[in-house]
């Protein structure tokens, strides 16, 4: 009988998730699509004056990749929750973490990587250009995995429970303030002239100690949903 | 720390309302605190009665 | 674990802790009484008024104590949210529930206190610093911690996922406390240090000591008092009708 190595269970794990949502292409989309309709929200609510839109772009593009990556959460666990998929897994000999980092991957792939892609077209539209628009999609390339991380702690704790949408959000969202407040900040302060190194560096570091630490707690957080 | 009269006392130097404000919103909170675990003792303490 | 000739485990399950906490809650309840009395009178008596700020400076007496409690009972109730992880104990658990609420309070006065001493000093009841954005989200983390109990209706399941997440939580406050540190690298300039400036009057430092101290005895009595009716409320088993251990509940039937 041959064990899987933990790498090979790892692909395995993204490889299914991704050929599930491939599957169901309508996902993806919804994801692009929810970033396109609030990012538009907000010159339609603040009206088109460019220097305004100009300076509020990090901010409500930031919010909006953030906003995405919330309303998707409920879909990492939720289906091999109810299939009883996620017990099995509970029962195999590689590490759940390592699992977990598998499913939360092929989750930013699904929502988070849509959103970075697409971020320089919406940059433009909101007259970020130059130096701002490649740290916006650097932050979000950095930030977006971050999110998925932390979310998919959030996921693990609510799962099955009443009004989860809801209270994941609750969960998450305090959570997700500093990456929010590193992200933008580094478009911000690439606007502004000051360069964005500082909070990208910031944002990095973030990633790493969520890589480290969230697997370790989503996984925790699951044992505990399946007891 | 001399005060001239309650009336000073009371004015902190023109910051009163925002020292009063922040004492009484703090002992408001106490008081409240330890009311509310009062009741909550009682509620206990009556239900236990007729758990039998 | 006979340093001081008490078996302290003994004390690990509910029904031997429950008379001892008991026991302790007066006590605490008069220190704190005192302890803030003192406080009190001296910061509002004995303390001299601030050259710069005036007497707004006062509200420190409040302020400060209020935030420091936020930020130490989270670390206490993370500390009894990771022991009853580890150890699976109940009792653990039922401590990091009663601290909750009071932690809780804290961080809404030192925001509340910190606005109203922000307007007169900085003009501003709000900035959004770093220190005050950490506090405001610690609130949320306290609510999370409160709320993702109250959401699960399992109450072993409802114990670890509220212990998990406020374990994860745990890393803000380092963030809180450090931040003006580390901010004032970032962006230069930045907003008034409450710590930094000129030296405090001893009188002020001993009035500020005092009141924290009183605080903290204060969440002791109040999450001693708290945990004694979560004891109860949780373990209503048959068996406890009869031979009670808790023997001022049972005298009053």
């Amino acid at each position: 009988m041959n064990q899987p190595s933990m790498f090979e269970a790892l692909r395995g794990i993204i490889q299914r998730d991704l050929l599930l949502a491939m599957r169901r292409r309508s996902d993806v989309a919804m994801s692009v699509f929810f970033l396109v309709i609030v990012a538009s929200l907000f010159p339609l609510g603040v009206g088109p004056e460019p220097t305004v839109l100009r300076t509020i772009a990090p901010g409500v593009l930031w919010v909006a990749a953030l906003l995405a990556c919330l309303l998707s959460l409920g879909r990492v666990f939720t289906a091999d929750y109810l299939d009883g998929v996620l017990e099995q897994m509970l029962l195999v000999s590689q590490p759940l973490a390592v699992l977990v980092v598998g499913k939360v991957f092929a989750h930013w792939v699904i929502s988070g990587l849509p959103v970075v892609l697409l971020s320089p077209l919406l940059g433009l539209q909101f007259g970020l250009s130059g130096e701002s628009l490649g740290v916006l999609v650097l932050s979000l390339l950095l930030g977006t995995p971050t999110l998925s991380m932390i979310g998919g702690i959030g996921a693990a704790l609510v799962l099955g429970v009443r009004g989860s949408g809801l209270l994941v959000a609750l969960l998450v969202l305090p959570l997700y303030v500093p990456v929010l407040i590193f992200g933008a900040g580094a478009v911000t302060s690439s606007s502004a002239g000051i360069g964005g190194e500082a909070n990208l560096s910031l944002l990095g570091a973030c990633l790493v100690l969520s890589l480290f630490f969230a697997p370790w707690a989503t996984a925790a957080a699951l044992r505990i949903a399946l007891e | 720390m001399q005060w001239g009269s309650l009336t000073e006392f009371l004015a902190m130097g023109g910051y009163g309302l925002y020292v009063w404000t922040s004492f009484s919103a703090t002992a408001l909170c106490m008081v409240w605190e330890v009311l509310a675990l009062w009741r909550r003792r009682a509620a206990v303490r009556a239900e236990y009665r007729d758990v039998s | 674990m006979s340093v001081t000739g008490v078996n302290w485990l003994k004390y690990s399950s509910p029904q031997a802790f429950y008379p001892l906490a008991g026991r302790m809650i007066p006590w605490c309840a008069a220190a704190a009484s005192v302890v803030m009395g003192v406080g009190l009178y001296i910061g509002f008596f004995v303390a001299p008024t601030d050259f710069q700020q005036g007497e707004a400076y006062r509200i420190i007496f409040v302020h400060v104590p209020a935030a420091w409690m936020s930020m130490f009972l989270y670390v206490v109730m993370a500390v009894w949210a990771g022991l009853g992880l580890g150890l699976n104990a109940r009792l653990s658990f039922m401590m990091a529930q009663a601290i909750a609420p009071t932690g809780a309070m804290f961080t809404f006065l030192a925001l509340l206190t910190g606005a109203m001493w922000g307007k007169p000093t900085w003009g501003a009841w709000w900035v959004w610093d770093a220190r005050l954005t950490s506090e405001l989200i610690l609130l949320f983390q306290y609510a999370g911690v409160m709320l993702l109990r109250t959401s699960i209706d399992d109450l072993r399941r409802a114990d670890r996922a509220s212990a998990v997440f406020a374990l994860v939580g745990v890393v803000n406050v380092p963030i809180i406390y450090f931040s003006v540190r580390w901010w004032n690298t970032l962006h230069q300039g930045a907003s008034v240090s409450m710590t930094a400036g000129s030296k405090m009057a001893a009188t002020m430092l001993t009035a500020m000591l005092l009141m924290t101290v009183g605080f903290w005895m204060y969440s002791i009595a109040v999450t001693l008092a708290r945990v004694r009716c979560v004891m109860v409320e949780r373990e209503q088993l048959p068996a406890w009708s009869k031979q009670s251990p808790m023997p001022d509940v049972a005298e009053a039937r």
